[in-house]
C-alpha cells in the first residue's frame, strides 16, 4: 500500500454532531481535505444511500457509515470520537466512535483486502476499546496501520 | 460440531467481513468449527469441497443471493441476514447448531451433484477471458461432455456392425437394425451373435441419442451455470426433433445459456429466490427454448428440408458426377443434420425402388452418399495424427475412436471437431465429401446396404474405387482443415500445450 488507510489528519477526536447525518459529513470533509474523496456531497449522497438501506449502528456505541463510491480515489479510513454520543441507529443507545469508511468504486480486490481485515478488526472488543481509550489522533491512526494487515 | 458459513452485504466492504469474523470468533468460544466464505467486493474465496462435504450445518448471513448455493444443499441450515450474525453472533452459532440437532435439511437440489463430486462438473470457462475465447470455451465444455457419448455410442454401433456382419453373413448390417426393440426384450439368446449384435446396436442408438441434448446443455451449463443445464438439455432435445441436428444444438446451448443467465439475474422478492433455481429459471428458461426451436425455428428447418428432397428428386437424370458432388457436400455439411439427412434419405429412397439392375444409378446414388459420410471422421483422425498440435487434448482422443467411426460411416464422429469449430471443419468437410461424392460416381462403385462402412465391403460394387475415393476426399479435407487452422491458432490449444510444458518443466526439476 503506498497510501496508508488512515492519517492522523483523517481522526477527529473531539466531533460534536448533531445527528448521525452531521456526523458523517464532517468525516467525509477531512477525507476531501485530504484529497481522498474528489466530490463531498457527491460521496455523501452515496453514503447517505447505504445509510438508508440499514442502519449501520453496532452494539457496542460503533457507527459505520460507508459506500463504494466513484468520488473516492483510495480506500480511506476517517475516524470520529464523539463524546456525546451520536444515534446511528444501534438498539443498545447511540454511537461514541465512528467509522467512516471509503472505497473506490472500482478498486481491485487487492485494493479492498485492506477494507476487509479493517472490517474484520472492528469486531474485536480489544481493538476498539484500545482507540477509545487513545489520547490523540496521532495514537488513533498508529494503532489503525498496526492492527489492520490484509491476511 | 463443523459449520460453514457464507456472509454478503449490499456495499460488500463492511458487513460481510464483520459478520465473517463475528461468526468465528463466536464459533470458537461455543467450541465449534467454523468455516466462513464471504461473499464481498474484494472477492470471494470458495470454501474448501472438503470442508463443505464435512459441515454438519450452514448459516447464511447473507443479504444478497448466496453464489452457488447448490453447494450447500441437503444440509441442515439457517439463514438470517448478514446484520443478526454481526450483532448476536453467538445466537446465530445457537441457532445453527440447533438446526443441525433438529435435522432440518435444506431441500435437495439437483440430484446430478451426486455423481459429479460436490464442485460439480467443471467448465473450461475463464471469466476474464475476451468474447471469442469465451464463445470456444463455451463450445469446448459442450464438446468435452459430449465426446464421450461419441466414442461409447459409436463403438457400439460399429462393433455391433461386425457382429451382425458374422451372424447374418453379408446382409447382416441391413439385419441387425430390422430386429424390432420388442424381440431384443423378450427373446435375448445369450448364445445367438445376432441377439448381441442386436443388442450392442440398440445401446449404442441410445447413446448417440444424448449427443446432441449433452452438447448443447453443457454449453448452456459454461454459460449460465446450473440453471443452464435444464433449458440446454431440453433445447437439444427439441434440436433433434425437429431435425435440427448438432447445429441446432449449438443455437439451443447458447439460447439456453443465455435465457437463464438472464432469468437468474432478475430482482426478486426474497421469497421467491429460494426457487428460482430449482423450479423458475428451468421453467421459464426450458419455455423460451422450445417455444424458439418448435414455431420459430422447426418449420424453416422442415419446408428447406422439403425443398431440398424435392429439388434432388427433380435432378434425377442430369450428369451424375455433378450429383455425386452435390450429394457428398451435403453429407459433409452438417454430419446428421437436417442437410445430411436430406442427402441420406434420397440414396436410401432410391434402394427401395423395385426391379433394380445391379448398377443401377441409385445403387451408385448410394455409394456416393455413404463414401462421402465417412470423410469427415476419418480426416479429423488423420488430422489430429499429422498435425497433433492444432487440437486440443480432447480433440486428440476423439481422434481416436474417429478411425473407427468414420469407417463404420458413423458421420457423427466429426461432430465433436465440427462443434468446436464450426466454419473451418465444415467448409473442409464439404469440399473433401463433395469430392468423394463426384469420384464414387466417376468410378461407377455401387452399394446396395443404406449403411454400414467397411463392414459392407462385399455388397459394394468396384470397391476399390469406392476406397480410392474416400482416400482422396479424406486427404483433400485433412490439408484444408490443417491450412485453415494453422492460419489462426487456437488460443485453448495454445493455453493446453503451455500449461503441458509448465508441467513438463516442474517434473524435471522435481
Amino acid at each position: 500500500m503506498t497510501t496508508p488507510l488512515i492519517t492522523a489528519d483523517l481522526v477527529a477526536v473531539d466531533l460534536v454532531a448533531t445527528d448521525r447525518d452531521d456526523a458523517t459529513r464532517q468525516l467525509i470533509d477531512l477525507l476531501a481535505a485530504a484529497g481522498r474523496v474528489t466530490d463531498a456531497d457527491g460521496f455523501h449522497a452515496d453514503v447517505r444511500a447505504r445509510e438508508a438501506q440499514m442502519a449501520t449502528g453496532m452494539p457496542g456505541g460503533i457507527g459505520l457509515p460507508h459506500a463504494r463510491s466513484a468520488h473516492v480515489t483510495v480506500p480511506s479510513l476517517a475516524v470520529g470520537k464523539v463524546p456525546g454520543g451520536v444515534d446511528f441507529g444501534a438498539p443498545d443507545g447511540p454511537a461514541t466512535l465512528v467509522f467512516l469508511i471509503a472505497a473506490p468504486d472500482s478498486g481491485d480486490s487487492a485494493h479492498l483486502q485492506i477494507l476487509a481485515a479493517l472490517a474484520r478488526r472492528l469486531v474485536h472488543e480489544s481493538f476498539r476499546t484500545s482507540l477509545k481509550d487513545a489520547p490523540d489522533a496521532a495514537t488513533v491512526a498508529e494503532i489503525v496501520t498496526r492492527e489492520v494487515v490484509p491476511a | 460440531m463443523k459449520l460453514v458459513a457464507v456472509t454478503s452485504c449490499p456495499t460488500g466492504i463492511a458487513h460481510t467481513y464483520m459478520a465473517a469474523e463475528a461468526l468465528e470468533q463466536a464459533g470458537r468460544a461455543a467450541g465449534h468449527e467454523v468455516a466462513v466464505e464471504t461473499q464481498g467486493a474484494a472477492g470471494s474465496m470458495p470454501l474448501d469441497p472438503r470442508v463443505i462435504a464435512d459441515a454438519d450445518g450452514v448459516i447464511y448471513a447473507a443479504d444478497l443471493e448466496v453464489k452457488d448455493k447448490d453447494r450447500f444443499a441437503g444440509k441442515p441450515f439457517v439463514d438470517v441476514g448478514v446484520k443478526k450474525a454481526v450483532h448476536d453472533a453467538p445466537g446465530v452459532i445457537a441457532a445453527a447448531v440447533a438446526a443441525v440437532e433438529s435435522g432440518v435439511p435444506a431441500p435437495a437440489a439437483t440430484g446430478h451433484a451426486a455423481g459429479t463430486g460436490p464442485t460439480g462438473p467443471t467448465t473450461k470457462v475463464d471469466s476474464n477471458a475476451g468474447v471469442g475465447t469465451r464463445v470456444r470455451q463455451w463450445l469446448m465444455t459442450g464438446v468435452s461432455y459430449m465426446i464421450p457419448f461419441v466414442a461409447a455410442g459409436g463403438i457400439l454401433i460399429a462393433l455391433s456392425f461386425m457382429l451382425a456382419q458374422l451372424a447374418w453373413g453379408d446382409e447382416g448390417v441391413v439385419r441387425v437394425t430390422e430386429v424390432p426393440l420388442d424381440d431384443l426384450m423378450t427373446s435375448f439368446n445369450v448364445v445367438s451373435l445376432q441377439d448381441w449384435a442386436v443388442l450392442l446396436f440398440q445401446t449404442g442408438g441410445v447413446a448417440f441419442g444424448f449427443l446432441v441434448p449433452v452438447l448443447s446443455g453443457f454449453i448452456a451449463y459454461a454459460i449460465a451455470d446450473r440453471p443452464g443445464l435444464v433449458p440446454g438439455f431440453v433445447g437439444g432435445s427439441v434440436s433433434v426433433l425437429v431435425g435440427a441436428g448438432f447445429l441446432g444444438g449449438l443455437v439451443t446451448g447458447f439460447l439456453a445459456g443465455f435465457v437463464a443467465l438472464w432469468i437468474a439475474r432478475w430482482k426478486v422478492p426474497k421469497g421467491v429466490r429460494g426457487v428460482m433455481p430449482v423450479v423458475v429459471i428451468p421453467l421459464l428458461s426450458s419455455f423460451v427454448v422450445g417455444l424458439v426451436m418448435f414455431v420459430i425455428i422447426g418449420r424453416p428447418i422442415a419446408s428447406l428440408m422439403d425443398g431440398l428432397s424435392s429439388w434432388l428428386n427433380g435432378l434425377s437424370g442430369s450428369n451424375l458426377v455433378l450429383l455425386g458432388v452435390l450429394l457428398g457436400a451435403m453429407m459433409g455439411f452438417d454430419l446428421g443434420g437436417p442437410i445430411n439427412k436430406v442427402a441420406y434419405t434420397f440414396a436410401v429412397t432410391g434402394l427401395a425402388t423395385e426391379g433394380l439392375t445391379a448398377d443401377a444409378t441409385q445403387y451408385k446414388v448410394m455409394a456416393a452418399v455413404m463414401a462421402a459420410g465417412m470423410v469427415a471422421p476419418l480426416a479429423m483422425a488423420l488430422a489430429t495424427v499429422v498435425r497433433k498440435k492444432l487440437f486440443t487434448h480432447a480433440e486428440q482422443e476423439n481422434g481416436k475412436a474417429a478411425w473407427l467411426l468414420g469407417a463404420s460411416f458413423i458421420s457423427e464422429g466429426a461432430i465433436p471437431f465440427a462443434a468446436a469449430d464450426p466454419w473451418r471443419v465444415i467448409v473442409s468437410s464439404v469440399a473433401g465429401s463433395a469430392v468423394t461424392g463426384g469420384i464414387v460416381m466417376a468410378f461407377g462403385s455401387t452399394l446396395r446396404a443404406p449403411h454400414g462402412g467397411i463392414w459392407v465391403l462385399p455388397l459394394i460394387g468396384n470397391p476399390l474405387g469406392f476406397i480410392l475415393a474416400i482416400v482422396i476426399g479424406v486427404v483433400v479435407m485433412t490439408a484444408i482443415v490443417v491450412a485453415l487452422k494453422s492460419a489462426k491458432p487456437n488460443p485453448l490449444v495454445e493455453a493446453e500445450q503451455a500449461a503441458d510444458e509448465q508441467a513438463a518443466l516442474v517434473g524435471q526439476t522435481a
